[in-house]
């Protein structure tokens, strides 16, 4: 029920977007996510973006596992 | 796929999963209240992988799961509406009610639509005016905005043949209301990632502060989920319990503005009936009188006789976290996916559903 999906926006117009997910393209409304971008990453929720997904943070999340893998090795 | 496999990396889990047999040398007792993240953790069986001293207890966090059979009669009712059709998210259709379901309606020929989004439900209703379409709304607040912005749609359209049944709940206060029950020792919450970028973490700081527990607010990926099992287990350790956001990449501490905005436009909150733990005050979503005319259940006569519900069935307990699927006498003997008895089988996000298909 919560599940949401990240998918890249490949064109706005007004308060549709076409998003593409693992190759697959689909309409969906950015009515909730109105400051969304061209090629911005969104979680595509029941036909909305509901969150644009911050790429800066998905980032640090990916190093904090490295790190704990370095430490490990130590 | 981007954001996603990342996530999954096997060799990633290891160190986590080394430190948190590390640092849990008392049993910590944690309780999950998101479908998804139950349904995630069955999956990739993360039970396992983490030591014996830490219980991962499910809770109420299957929206489809805690419809009450009241609720699911009433949509049931709506179905035989002459020159109605339901539109529903499809993990509805099959939950039993007290005598039937949607699925057996559509079997007898009623109109019963699954649809992924409500926008879609919408576009019936605009290709086909002389049909009544009701779209049947469950969902706790990742989905309650997506259905306000469709209500708002349908107003902007004049649409006059389209109406939504609210059956939408809140979680925080829920929370609450189980603590109340007093039933369960918690050491912390994994919290739910979708319904908290909607709400942000704000919401969930009564849980540290009041009540001394731990709160990691986690994506659904097994190393998001690991690591917020870390996490939690540090905050317990340290006896500093707070809210913290694993799902940085999701979740603003804000949550979404502009989907808060939409939601409380379109919807007010409502005294609502959850199944397992009755009527919590505030915790539903029920249209505005603005929006009167949209409501099913002001625009319908609907009125059921008492509801039933199924002699053995647990889900109630099941949703408290009192009892595991296997707990429950009829899980997999009688109640099945094929044969499902209640709803904690029915939806993919169960926890029943998830014991069964990946075992425990």
């Amino acid at each position: 029920m919560c599940v949401a999906i990240p998918a890249r926006i490949k064109s706005i117009e007004g308060l549709t977007a076409d998003v593409e997910v693992g190759g697959v393209s689909r309409k969906i409304s950015v009515q909730l996510t109105p400051e969304v971008h061209k090629d911005d990453y969104v979680l595509v929720h029941a036909g909305f973006a509901i969150q644009v997904v911050d790429e800066q943070e998905a980032r640090e999340t990916l190093k904090l596992f490295e790190e704990l893998g370095a430490l490990e090795t130590e | 796929m981007k954001f996603i496999d990342e996530y999954r990396d096997g060799e990633k889990a290891r160190p986590i999963i080394e430190e948190i047999h590390r640092l849990a040398d008392r049993p910590v007792r944690l309780m999950e209240v998101c479908g998804t993240h139950t349904a995630s953790i069955a999956r990739y069986a993360l039970r396992k992988a983490l030591p014996e001293t830490i219980e991962l207890i499910s809770g109420p966090g299957c929206p489809v799961c805690v419809t009450s059979n009241r609720d699911l009669d009433k949509a049931i009712s709506l179905a035989r509406i002459p020159g109605a059709a339901v539109a529903t998210f499809g993990d509805m259709v099959r939950v039993p009610g007290s005598d039937s379901s949607l699925a057996l309606e559509r079997a007898s020929g009623r109109d019963v639509r699954v649809v992924y989004s409500p926008l879609d439900g919408l576009k019936i209703a605009e290709e086909k005016p002389h049909l009544k379409v009701i779209f049947l709304g469950v969902g706790f607040e990742t989905t309650a905005p997506t259905v306000a912005a469709t209500a708002l749609e349908a107003r902007n359209r004049g649409l006059k043949n389209f109406f939504i049944f609210s059956a939408h709940k809140t979680v925080p206060k829920a929370l609450k209301a189980l603590l109340d029950l007093g039933e369960i020792k918690l050491d912390g919450f994994l919290l739910p990632g979708h319904v908290s970028t909607i709400i942000g973490s704000r919401p969930y700081e009564f849980l540290a502060e009041q009540h001394g527990l731990a709160c990691v607010i986690s994506g659904f990926e097994p190393l998001d989920i690991l690591q917020s099992v870390l996490m939690l287990v540090r905050q317990a350790k340290s006896r500093r319990p707070r809210v913290e956001i694993q799902y940085k990449r999701g979740v603003k501490p804000e949550g979404n503005p502009k989907a808060l905005e939409v939601m409380d436009q379109a919807f007010e909150p409502a005294d609502v009936e959850w199944r397992g733990l009755g009527w919590i005050p505030g915790t539903g979503l029920t249209l505005r009188e603005e929006f009167g005319d949209l409501d099913a259940s002001r625009a319908f006569d609907i009125r059921v006789p008492l509801a039933k519900e199924t002699n053995g069935c647990r889900c109630g307990d099941v949703l408290r976290g009192l009892i595991r699927p296997e707990g429950c006498g009829l899980f997999a003997r009688v109640c099945t996916p094929e044969n499902p008895l209640g709803p904690c089988m029915v939806s993919f996000e169960g926890s029943c559903a998830a014991a069964y298909k990946y075992g425990s």
